[in-house]
């Protein structure tokens, strides 16, 4: 990395301005846009800025696991694909991608966005699988959110499949919906020397100094966080960026409100 | 020798594959082949009608490596007698010892003191092979490494359009927001000045950079410029 | 020879194909890019390159290396697609390196490589053509130099009636004889760089249906060259 491209990203920092002249507290425009994959139980794309990421629900039945045996099962996958930037290779998915994928998943799961209760269908045998794929087509930055939020947006927009003597019916989508009670926004905050800024782009994430992203519920509640960066955060910082998490969640959420009231 | 005609026009925009002209009128330039009677593009690019001659500008596509353009390069090696430089394109060049510095540098000597990883510097081709092994040097009037700063990308088929004639262009936009800009051949465009100025001088080369083939584009950006740094640029320019 | 399927499951003409959309420069990170999408199968095709070939022992001195990758999206099946290649997935990409080599001037590139990524993020047939023809406009919008852009469909016979761009519900049907033959063209000298054949056909059927493919190739050729110009209009 660049030392003298840090420093100069710094001192205009300092001054309230990015590399592409936004504020520290600015989103790029935000786009969002739901069933976009014919093949899923629940889509949606993601365009902000230049970074574009579409997320997809499939279903399936299968096992519950041994210790919660009246529960559904739902996971989170990503990969960064080559297609979506120059420095990804094939290959199996990389820390940052597993990273990205863990800490979606981690929101959802603990915020109790799904009532996975409601997804058993036979007592320790067969409930429900969830299965989201969240995928970056174009990758400039802020993966966490972005992906946080096209998986959320995709889950509101699955529906259920027909069941037939125990087993799926692939293709044939009932009007049920997912039983979704949550919708935790994950919001990353960067900080670059003194600076705390969201939706950072590729070139401000090479630069990072720490990062945070804390999963925050309709009423402002934590249920997720993640700690990145290679420097230490102080508690203050942490105060300051949590504060900031939850004013940009609440900007979020209406945004993603508007779109799935379309 | 039968006529040729000719079935697109002048500043068209054409694709591979496209059908320029039939007959043996006319002759394949740049970026166009003749097959048989007809000559077809082969690079997506701007048609250029030069007499008889059909050719195309690229509109696209990476930099490749020619003798004498200076480019902007990037420090990703430091070999035993000189520095591996990344020229955004395919191949990546030598800056050997001799080339670094007027002053001579002794075998075994610390490298990093002249040039470290991830430094750009702004060098000069001198030589491409057919291999393409590449060498530059750093000795010559506005050859050096760059200090401060930030480094954009552009496309280097538009450096011609963002420069201008004779400068004018990239001068009217450091007239108006006072930065250092330096564009190399590559598309490594540096820029130093005032963060709010900097923002502006991107904006302006990417308004170029993606307009160049618009008429009227000189006037747009001196618009650009005086409304975003309310500022009266008194220069005339020709495009 | 009448054929049981005279008329087909979904409603469409014998020589007609689903609704095309062709968009060029959709991934602003790669050097070219386009999404073509053919009813309800959706490729994203991405070109980085010529780039430094690495590991350097595939460098060839004469000419650059072309490399594809094909890839669907755990999503874009009806059941998920486990990540990662399969046999299947790496059969794909070879064939479509294979389509799409003979126009590419690869004498131009020595030692480096043009890597194609091609995602599909919705399949209902089709999913090898529709990549080849989004990688085609790719490479153009990359500004590679190459003779021509290669189009590809699939074509079918069903019960001995010949029909273009197979659905998933055709390819599917189970009580007549189907044959799936995807087919890639080079439209200016109309030489195929792709064929592949799944079932049963006559070698007559297979040629005339071959024959009968090629308008709605070139048709699709002028598709691919609307999306790249539409990019450039003001």
């Amino acid at each position: 990395m660049n030392q003298d491209l840090k420093n100069h990203i710094n001192e205009a920092l300092k001054k309230g301005i990015r590399l592409d002249g936004r504020k520290k507290e600015e989103y790029r425009k935000i786009e969002i846009r739901t069933g976009v994959v014919a093949t899923a139980e629940g889509s949606a794309s993601v365009k902000c800025g230049d970074t574009e990421v579409i997320a997809g629900i499939k279903l399936n039945i299968g096992e519950p696991y041994p210790d919660s045996p009246e529960n559904g099962v739902m996971m989170v996958g990503s990969e960064m694909l080559p297609l979506s930037n120059p420095e990804f290779e094939g290959g199996p998915p990389r820390i940052d991608a597993i990273e990205v994928a863990r800490v979606i998943d981690r929101g959802i799961r603990e915020g109790k966005t799904i009532d996975t209760k409601k997804l058993c269908l036979k007592k320790g045998e067969l409930v429900w699988m969830v299965m989201i794929d969240v995928l970056p087509i174009n990758h400039d930055g802020n993966l966490i959110d972005l992906g946080g939020i096209a998986a959320l947006t995709a889950l509101k927009n699955a529906k259920m499949l027909e069941v037939e003597n125990d087993k799926v019916v692939f293709g044939k989508r009932t009007k049920q919906d997912l039983p979704i009670t949550s919708m935790p926004l994950p919001v990353t905050i960067l900080k670059i020397g003194d600076n705390l800024i969201v939706d950072p782009t590729n070139a401000e994430e090479k630069v990072l100094d720490a990062r945070l992203t804390v999963s925050v519920l309709e009423d402002d509640t934590l249920c997720a966080m993640q700690k990145g960066g290679d420097t230490s955060l102080s508690i203050k910082d942490i105060n300051e960026m949590i504060d900031l998490a939850i004013k940009k969640s609440q900007e979020i959420r209406k945004k993603l409100q508007e779109a799935l009231a379309k | 020798m039968t006529d040729g005609k000719l079935l697109v026009k002048d500043k068209d925009i054409v694709v591979p594959g496209e059908v320029l002209a039939s007959g043996m009128g006319y002759l394949p330039g740049h970026g166009t082949y003749r097959d048989n009677d007809k000559i077809i593009a082969n690079r997506l690019g701007l048609l250029t009608v030069d007499g008889k001659v059909l050719k195309t500008v690229p509109l696209a596509g990476r930099y490749m490596p020619k003798r004498n353009d200076v480019i902007i390069g990037k420090v990703i090696d430091i070999l035993m007698s000189g520095w591996r430089l990344d020229t955004n394109s395919p191949y990546s060049a030598v800056l050997p010892l001799k080339d670094a510095s007027f002053s001579y540098i002794a075998k075994g000597a610390d490298l990093t003191r002249y040039f470290e990883l991830d430094d750009y510097v702004v060098v000069k081709i001198t030589s491409v092979t057919s291999q393409k092994l590449v060498d530059v040097t750093c000795k010559g009037p506005g050859l050096y490494k760059l200090k401060g700063g930030r480094i954009i990308q552009v496309n280097t088929h538009k450096v011609p359009r963002i420069i201008g004639k004779k400068g004018s262009m990239v001068s009217l936009i450091k007239k108006a927001t006072d930065c250092k800009i330096i564009v190399g051949q590559n598309g490594i465009t540096w820029v130093n000045g005032e963060p709010e100025m900097e923002v502006i001088t991107v904006n302006a080369i990417k308004m170029i950079e993606e307009q160049s083939h618009i008429s009227g584009l000189t006037d747009k950006v001196q618009a650009y410029l005086e409304k975003t740094t309310g500022k009266k640029i008194e220069i005339k320019i020709e495009e | 020879m009448s054929s049981k399927y005279n008329k087909r499951t979904n409603d469409r003409k014998f020589d007609e194909t689903r609704p095309i959309e062709a968009k060029a420069g959709v991934i602003k990170k790669a050097d070219g890019s386009a999404m073509f999408r053919i009813g309800k199968t959706t490729a994203y095709a991405a070109v980085y390159g010529p780039r430094e070939l690495h590991p350097k022992h595939m460098q060839d001195p004469k000419k650059g290396l072309l490399r594809c990758n094909y890839n669907m999206m755990p999503f874009s099946a009806e059941e998920r697609v486990r990540p990662g290649p399969s046999r299947r997935s790496k059969e794909i990409s070879m064939v479509t390196q294979k389509a799409l080599l003979p126009v590419v001037n690869l004498e131009d590139y020595p030692n480096a490589v043009v890597d194609v990524f091609i995602e599909l993020t919705e399949t209902d047939s089709g999913s090898r053509c529709a990549g080849i023809c989004a990688a085609s406009i790719a490479l153009a919008d990359a500004g590679i130099t190459m003779k021509d852009m290669v189009v590809s469909i699939s074509t079918g016979i069903i019960d001995h009636q010949i029909v273009v761009d197979l659905d998933g519900e055709e390819e599917h049907i189970t009580d007549l004889d189907v044959a799936d033959i995807p087919i890639a063209m080079v439209p200016s000298t109309e030489e195929i760089t792709l064929l592949q054949m799944d079932g049963k056909a006559s070698k007559e059927e297979l040629l005339k249906s071959i024959e009968e493919a090629k308008p709605v190739l070139k048709k699709i050729a002028e598709t691919q060259r609307k999306a790249l110009k539409e990019k450039y209009k003001g």
